[in-house]
């Protein structure tokens, strides 16, 4: 079984095996608008929970994606450098951003649950 | 602009909530940055067919007067007392110093005394404070509040404008007249800033929802916000005021020494015209110019220029991403000996040197409709 969860700043981190995939949410991506460029981070790096990732832009700005947890970055969606749009069309599915290992179960348990994070967006 | 300040409505306001407009603070106005369609598509949708823009935040006036076009020229290089019946003419307005306070559009309307002029929003009151004090011996300027201002632009813009307004056929760039548009009497000139063809509208503040829903109606016609009118301009190498020049930018070094006119460069009668001249035949320490990074990465408004020793030469005043060329584009000013075509250039985003180069503009051709 996989579980999602979601941050404040709108990343969402779902866990299968030991494996967690990071992306953004479906309400960063509108608030964004037409995404044009995406920097992802380099297999074999290790990200810190809170720390600048990745880096997504729309037409109208840039913006930092940071980790939602710690761990080994094992992959990243190369795809998204090419069509970058696949974030707006999918955020959290196909648009997902990168992968990590060695997660830490206790960071990802204090993020939001799919309804916290529904209740959270509703009163902003 | 403080929070606490009410802003300002256009009389499209109601229209643009009706399209889904998301409405963002611009210049004191409450203003559509975009619609439901997205800015890319606007963006492109205007270069394949047609938009229509609210622009009615800009500053409208009349400026009358015995000799209202020689007055202008105390405040302005440009050749207004040249100007013919019938044209429109892009000016920059100087202050004491020959900085840009402005750049704005005049008018020569045919029959009639008074000159017609565009400045920028954010800038209209003190421009109309300024332009009224300098020229209080010489003319009056008369402010127009209550007009609203369309543009409606992109290769099928005429089409549907004749549709509406069979007299605007008669119009070629930059030629201004009043017509008929919808049955009410309008202010047209076949100019705008997209680099398309294309007009701008200047109707009673009545009106202007009336003529919107009508030309928004026409097949083809989509309304474009903020966002795509900025990538637009960009694209076609068309200056920003309050980015790519201000007062600390002279005409020179803004690459703007083609509005200054022939007569003009002669008699030197303009605000601090021996000072501009000097630069313009001895060369400005930096200049406006085009930047097209290698890489997919854009480079904003603010980031640092070097060169390839790693010296800072410059910075951007606009970049963004050109939805035409799918790539990354900028204006910054620079250092003039780095100011040439081609000249290989770093962009200091994120902490990272990212490999560009200096670039002509427009990085998207005009396509101005020159002759009938």
């Amino acid at each position: 079984m996989s579980e999602i969860r979601f941050t404040d700043q709108h990343e969402w981190v779902r866990l299968e095996g030991d494996v967690a995939t990071i992306g953004i949410t479906k309400y960063a991506a509108e608030q964004l608008g037409d995404i044009v460029y995406v920097e992802l981070p380099e297999a074999g790096k290790t990200v810190a929970k809170g720390g600048e990732a990745a880096v997504v832009e729309s037409v109208k700005a840039a913006s930092e994606v940071y980790a939602p947890i710690s761990g080994e970055v094992t992959d990243a969606n190369a795809s998204l450098v090419e069509d970058p749009a696949k974030v707006n069309a999918d955020p959290e599915g196909e648009g997902w951003f990168f992968k990590v290992r060695s997660v830490n179960r206790q960071e990802l348990e204090k993020l939001m649950t799919a309804d916290q994070y529904a209740a959270f967006v509703k009163g902003l | 602009m403080s929070e606490t300040t009410a802003l300002l409505r256009t009389p499209l306001y109601a229209l643009h909530l009706a399209r889904g407009a998301k409405m963002v603070p611009f210049a004191g106005y409450e203003m559509p940055v975009q619609y439901e369609t997205g800015i890319l598509k606007e963006h492109l949708h205007t270069r394949s067919s047609a938009g229509l823009f609210d622009v009615s935040h800009m500053g409208q006036a009349f400026l009358a007067g015995s000799e209202p076009a020689r007055a202008l020229e105390r405040v302005s290089p440009a050749d207004f007392a040249g100007l013919k019946e019938g044209m429109q003419r892009y000016g920059l307005l100087l202050n004491e110093r020959g900085t840009i306070k402005d750049d704005f559009m005049a008018s020569r309307l045919s029959g009639e005394g008074a000159l017609f002029l565009v400045v920028n929003a954010g800038t209209k009151d003190s421009d109309f404070a300024y332009v009224a004090d300098c020229l209080k011996d010489l003319a009056e300027l008369r402010p127009q509040p209550d007009r609203a201002l369309l543009a409606l632009q992109g290769p099928k813009a005429a089409g549907v404008l004749e549709r509406h307004a069979p007299d605007s056929a008669k119009l070629v760039f930059m030629r201004v007249a009043r017509i008929r548009v919808g049955g009410v009497e309008a202010i047209v000139s076949r100019s705008g800033y997209t680099g398309e063809d294309g007009f701008e509208i200047s109707v009673d503040a009545n009106d202007a929802e009336r003529i919107a829903r009508r030309l928004l109606e026409e097949p083809g016609v989509l309304p474009i916000g903020l966002g795509a009118r900025d990538s637009l301009r960009l694209e076609a190498g068309l200056c920003l005021y309050g980015h790519d020049i201000d007062e600390t930018t002279d005409p020179i070094e803004a690459d703007l020494a083609w509005s200054i006119g022939k007569r003009r460069k002669l008699a030197k009668d303009f605000p601090a015209a021996e000072w501009i001249m000097d630069r313009l035949f001895n060369g400005s320490p930096r200049k406006r110019v085009g930047i097209r990074p290698d890489g997919k990465a854009p480079a904003r408004e603010g980031t640092e220029v070097a060169d390839k020793s790693g010296r800072v030469v410059g910075r951007i005043t606009s970049g963004g991403f050109s939805p035409t060329l799918n790539a990354p584009i900028a204006m910054g000013t620079i250092e003039s000996a780095l100011a040439g075509d081609g000249t290989e250039i770093d962009l200091m985003v994120r902490g990272k040197a990212l490999p560009a180069r200096v670039a002509p503009m427009p990085f998207v051709p005009h396509r101005y409709k020159r002759t009938n």
